[in-house]
């Protein structure tokens, strides 16, 4: 176990197109025979919750594709007309499955499969007065020392 | 083409899908036996040498076939 290399990645961000860095990075660690440790922090935890709400905003993101060119000359304004989260978040989702991209669903249930270790941050956790009950099964609670106990002696340490 | 012992179809699916596929397939196999991989992701062609390398499987056969990418792995 302990020549085993180990992957620690921080992940801070609860927006579909930023869930998935670290679930990707995690899963394929854990194939290739890494020990891997996710510490969700703040927005992060979003990707913990069993159901899922996770939006995509096109609004101050001028790196996103939109359709009919949209990203090209749509006023930037316009991006924050209700209703445009919705409708591109559907258009992303879309476009994934067609492309054959896993959904966050699947690729943290292949994590947790692969025993990825999920923690949620205590701190944020009650920051937010979110509910543990809340989360998938087999999240751990823990703060910054709890991070850094497994970081300490980790091959690769991320923050995303 | 070689003999294999199982075949794994990941057409149409996108990375990490076809490696974690792979990775679980392997890992109900014996050591020694040969996994077919047919894929469609043009990034898998270097993500199998990569996975390969790492894990100690071999990767006796790396091609295209019919226009989707074809790899033969040898578990370790």
């Amino acid at each position: 176990m302990s020549d085993e290399k180990k992957l620690a990645i921080i992940a801070t961000k609860g927006t579909l197109d930023w869930a998935y860095p670290p679930l990707i990075l995690a899963s394929t660690a854990a194939a290739l025979g890494y020990e891997t440790q996710i510490f969700y922090t703040f927005y992060g935890l979003q990707c913990l919750k069993k159901k899922l709400d996770l939006k995509v905003s096109p609004l101050g993101n001028p790196g996103m594709p939109m359709p009919m060119g949209m990203d090209k000359w749509f006023p930037v304004l316009g991006t924050a007309i209700p209703g445009m989260e919705a409708v591109m978040t559907m258009m992303m989702k879309n476009k994934m499955k067609a492309k054959g991209v896993a959904s966050v669903e699947d690729l943290r249930d292949l994590c947790v499969e692969s025993e990825v270790r999920m923690v949620a941050c205590q701190m944020t956790v009650d920051l937010f007065d979110m509910n543990p009950s809340d989360f998938i099964d087999g999240v751990e609670f823990g703060g910054a020392a709890t991070f850094f106990e497994f970081a300490g002696d980790a091959d690769i340490c991320l923050y995303i | 083409m070689a003999n294999f012992d199982q075949e794994l179809d990941a057409s149409g699916l996108n990375c990490p899908l076809p490696i974690l596929r792979a990775k679980k397939t392997l890992g109900g196999m014996e050591s020694g036996q040969v996994l077919r991989v047919i894929a469609t992701d043009p990034g898998s062609v270097k993500d199998f040498d990569a996975f390969a390398k790492q894990t100690g499987n071999e990767l006796m056969e790396s091609g295209e076939e019919g226009g989707k990418f074809v790899f033969l792995i040898k578990k370790a």
